[in-house]
């Protein structure tokens, strides 16, 4: 199967495995600061990014679209917040309000704009089409080490890789900020971190994984890749250290077998089409959750004794 | 005390401000901070003498953590001016060490306790370098002052309140700073807890360190500080234990009949 | 064009819509405040992904037993099946488990709604050729509405406002503390059951006219919005409502003026609108009301420490309060003070040491819980009670001469 194997799954795969990695690192912190659904709402606000982007540049790019989205991700954030400080509403409607208008928005936008033409409608927006991300040019496990076979590759592939690197790259190298100010933000601020724009920063970086996976797998992966391999993570151990790598383990558990399930998976059962691997992927961390939240060893808080 | 003030810091009308305050640990000018239409804090002048222990007091939503949280920049301030050792804080904040309320974070965070406390070394440590030994042995020392060296490997979560406020202290002691500050560091602890969080910062004032903490028990104001800030909305008193933490004071600052009750509480009535 | 829309002269079919999204809006700015109230609006997120799975579910069940498929009724049975379940699985996760709720709601939703995603490929693949049109809950679609659908619509908002009303009170109360209404007597698990229950309701009526994204619009903005208006929670009740039943009229009216607006994003654009100018220009808790009261307190509050600082010869620290004094004429800029500034520095300064006495009154204890150190202090006591505290700065000597 080596050749039909590298030709149209090696890439989803892989692709689908960096998505992952790239949203479920700066989801773990994203969970710990009860800010788990910021990425609902950036991967929601993705669509009037991308039909923004379109109408701009006039053309179906994705630099266009993925510069629209990251603008649109950033707008949203700030709206976010001006409704958070300024109207004094709780965060979570904050959110609500916000992603849900110019979620709105951009429907309106694509159903004026005619855009029917181009490959851009909502469905991919929230599937992504992980499955037609094939490499043509491959022709076996040798291509791997064919320069004109390795130019044929799906431009999301290295974009993915780029972004899931960059995720790793702020990972590591704000660890300890990141930490401190998660865990106590008071005195973040009084070591004179800049606190707040230590959480803009990670939800700018949370913005990004989000469009570049977006890009490849559509919002919908995003998602549950932010939240669920690192809430399952952190059902299974009590250090942020050991957190992070769950998750990442997590994640690809979940991208590989969601694929492998959602491609093969119908033609064991008998039936010949392929199910939405994006879908799949989605539903196995969920698998992957529930099974935690089951037999997790650190699924329960540890009973602090709130008053000693 | 207003003549006193005006000599401390000269008669020109205008000026820098940073120059006329002294080169006390901490020296507020006009600290008024408002979270809704009502100040939570008026017009507040404070001056904290070096290698001193004072204690903020004052009823229950008189500004006491506001007032802490003002000075260390954590919520904005309406009006006024702060200065750490003569300096304004951001040139200070190597000389700070904080205690928050042990309610303000999520115990349930995933870590340990020796993680906590090296938090304290984080200027040291910066963004990448690695945490050695000799870091791990100054936690560890720092956890063995307030005599939880043994819990260093347990997860936070696991801790009573005692022994949460215990790691909060090593950290900062981890700190190794010049003012402390602290936000009602006996709130909920039992006695033993409290007996050695005192004992720690009575060491500390006599290393020549300068310790300020809100506190709200009033029967161990006498024993624990030698300095008294005694506030509710508006500076009420200011000064020495025995002279500012008099039954007037605390009359204007609880209110008269509060007051009163407090009083014979704390079988003051005589003094 | 729109005139006609808005006075329903559109044709049966689209006032009929119209009426619909108008009383769902109210059904779900009433009920959608119940949420906002107890800080969970975004469990609503969850429910209306969590709808996916059953409307697919329901459809290959259907046409599993040789039935259409598409029979709007039994798809939202579906729908609501799912959703209940996914709440089921919400609770379970926060109660059991140490994740927060935000995370469990995060994770259901994109969990029910990744495995709707692959129910709807499967359900491509087993009804060939014919398009199941289930895409329609993503968004909503009024545009192709058949009759029967418009009625189940705008009865089923009409009763869910029925129920609303008849569970006004005690969801009030829960909503606005709970540990209150336990001890009153209500059984604040039912009510929170019913609130669950209502949302979920809500959500399915609106899956065909707003579609399951944005259903959580109407059931979050309406009440964000009326927040600016009331500090009143039953208020902010009837006030969602009314913002929640305009937003889904006038957005179903403007709608029908044209194929290419869409219903589902006009009714929650409208709402945004509404949403926008209340948070600026609310009286109250507008953002404009709201900074201006916030920059008048700021500047009185440095010219009286401006005036104090006057009166006991100290220096002025801060740039503000000096320019406040000069541009009201109480000082130079070289600070030095002008005789009107002299004169009310003065005065500031003998309120203060009145206040001061005032604090050491028992008597005066109310009045002095009212002190904000701007308040005049004629504006609490009586001219005589003034006279007297006069007479104690006497005898003590105060501080101001």
């Amino acid at each position: 199967m080596g050749g039909e194997f590298v030709m149209l799954s090696l890439v989803p795969i892989l692709i689908g495995v960096l998505a992952a990695i790239a949203c479920a690192l700066p989801g773990n912190f994203l969970v710990l600061r009860r800010q788990a659904l910021i990425g609902d709402a950036i991967s929601h606000v993705v669509l009037p990014g991308i039909v923004v982007g379109f109408l701009l540049s006039g053309t179906v790019s994705s630099w266009a679209m993925m510069a629209g989205a990251a603008g649109a991700a950033v707008v949203a954030v700030l709206l976010i917040e001006l409704i958070r400080r300024l109207g004094r509403i709780e965060p979570g409607a904050a959110m609500g309000v916000a992603f849900t208008a110019l979620f709105a928005f951009g429907v309106l936008l694509l159903e004026q704009s005619d855009t029917s033409s181009v490959h851009l409608d909502v469905q991919h927006a929230l599937y992504g089409n992980l499955e037609s991300l094939i490499w043509v040019e491959a022709k076996g496990w040798s291509s791997l080490f064919d320069p004109v076979a390795l130019a044929g590759l799906p431009p999301e592939l290295p974009r993915i890789a780029i972004v899931a690197l960059l995720m790793l790259v702020f990972t590591v190298l704000f660890w300890r900020p990141l930490k401190i100010s998660t865990f106590d933000e008071g005195f973040a601020r009084v070591l004179g971190m800049r606190t707040n724009l230590i959480g803009f920063g990670l939800v700018i970086m949370a913005a990004i994984a989000a469009v570049a996976a977006f890009d490849a797998v559509g919002s919908i992966i995003v998602i549950a890749m932010f939240i669920c391999p690192p809430a399952a993570a952190r059902l299974m151990t009590n250090r942020l250290e050991a957190q992070v790598l769950w998750s990442v383990a997590f994640a690809v558990f979940s991208a590989v077998m969601g694929y492998v399930l959602a491609g093969y998976g119908p033609l064991w059962l008998g039936a010949d089409d392929a199910v939405s691997a994006a879908g799949m992927i989605a539903t196995v961390s969920g698998l992957v959750l529930a099974l935690a939240a089951l037999y997790g060893p650190h699924r329960r808080s540890s009973g602090s004794p709130a008053e000693g | 005390m207003i003549r006193a003030l005006q000599t401390a810091m000269g008669r020109s009308p205008i000026g820098d401000p940073l120059d006329t305050l002294s080169d006390k640990p901490l020296a507020v000018r006009g600290l008024t901070v408002s979270y809704g239409d009502k100040p939570a804090v008026f017009s507040l002048d404070m001056t904290v003498e070096d290698g001193s222990m004072t204690a903020i007091i004052g009823p229950n939503g008189a500004g006491k953590s506001t007032t802490l949280k003002a000075v260390l920049g954590i919520v904005p301030r309406l009006s006024g001016v702060v200065s750490v050792f003569g300096q304004p804080l951001a040139k200070s904040r190597p000389r700070i060490a904080y205690v928050p309320q042990r309610a303000s974070v999520d115990w349930d965070f995933p870590t340990r306790v020796i993680d906590v406390v090296l938090m304290g070394l984080s200027r040291e440590l910066g963004l990448l370098r690695p945490v050695r030994e000799s870091h791990r042995q100054r936690a560890s020392d720092c956890l063995e002052r307030v005599g939880m060296r043994d819990f260093a490997e347990r997860q936070i979560g696991q801790l009573s309140g005692g022994q949460q406020q215990r790691v909060f202290l090593a950290r900062a002691l981890a700190q190794d700073a010049d003012l402390y500050l602290l936000d009602e560091p006996f709130a909920g602890v039992d006695a033993a807890t409290e007996r050695a969080i005192i004992d720690v910062l009575k060491g500390l004032r006599s290393e020549g360190r300068t310790v300020v903490a809100v506190h709200h028990d009033l029967s161990t104001v006498r024993d624990y500080f030698d300095h008294v800030m005694m506030i509710n909305v508006h500076k009420v008193a200011e000064g020495p234990v025995a002279e500012a933490f008099s039954e007037e004071n605390l009359q204007r600052a609880y209110g008269g009949r509060l007051a009163a009750n407090l009083m014979n509480q704390l079988q003051l009535g005589g003094h | 064009m729109l005139i006609d829309a808005v006075t329903l002269q559109l044709g049966y079919n689209a006032t009929l819509v119209a009426i619909g999204a108008a009383l769902l809006g109210i059904a779900a700015g009433a009920s959608g405040t119940f949420l906002f109230l107890r800080k969970r609006a975004l469990v609503s997120d969850a429910i209306s992904h969590a709808t996916l799975p059953g409307v697919g579910l329901a459809f290959l069940v259907m046409t599993a037993f040789g039935g259409d498929g598409r029979h709007l009724v039994g798809l939202l049975i579906g729908a609501s099946l799912t959703a209940a379940f996914g709440l089921w699985i919400m609770h379970g996760l926060t109660r059991h488990t140490r994740l927060a709720e935000d995370a469990a709601i995060g994770a259901v939703l994109s969990v029910f709604f990744g495995f709707g995603v692959v129910l709807l490929t499967v359900i491509q693949t087993v009804s060939v050729g014919r398009p199941a049109g289930l895409e329609d809950f993503l968004l909503g679609a009024t545009a192709g509405m058949l009759y029967q659908d418009a009625v189940l619509i705008a009865v089923a908002g009409a009763l869910a406002v029925l129920v609303v009303w008849a569970l006004c009170r005690p969801m009030t109360l829960v909503a606005f503390d709970a540990g209150f209404a336990a001890a009153a007597g209500v059984n604040v698990r039912r009510v929170d059951l019913a609130m669950m229950g209502l949302v979920l309701a809500v959500t399915i009526i609106g899956l065909k006219v707003v579609g399951l994204v944005l259903i959580v619009a109407l059931l979050i903005i309406p009440p964000v919005t009326a927040r600016f208006w009331t500090n009143r929670s039953d208020r902010v009740v009837v006030i969602a409502g009314l913002f929640g039943g305009l937003s889904g009229f006038v957005g179903a009216a403007i709608s029908a003026t044209a194929p290419s607006l869409p219903t589902g994003p006009i009714i929650v654009l409208t709402a945004f609108v509404l949403f926008a100018v209340s948070m600026l220009f609310a009286p109250g808790r507008g953002v404009l009301a709201a900074w201006m009261r916030h920059r008048r307190q700021q500047r009185r509050i440095h010219l009286r420490q401006g005036l104090l600082a006057i009166a006991q010869d100290l220096p002025i620290y801060e740039r503000y309060t000096l320019q406040l004094l000069v541009r009201a004429g109480l000082a130079r800029a070289d600070g030095v003070p002008t005789e009107l500034g002299r004169r009310r520095a003065e005065k500031a300064c003998r309120d203060e040491s009145r206040w001061a006495v005032a604090r050491r009154m028992h008597s005066h204890e109310s009045a002095v819980s009212r002190y904000d150190g701007l308040l005049p202090i004629e504006d609490v006591l009586t001219r005589d009670e003034i006279r007297e505290i006069d007479r104690q700065i006497a005898d003590v000597g105060g501080e101001c001469a």
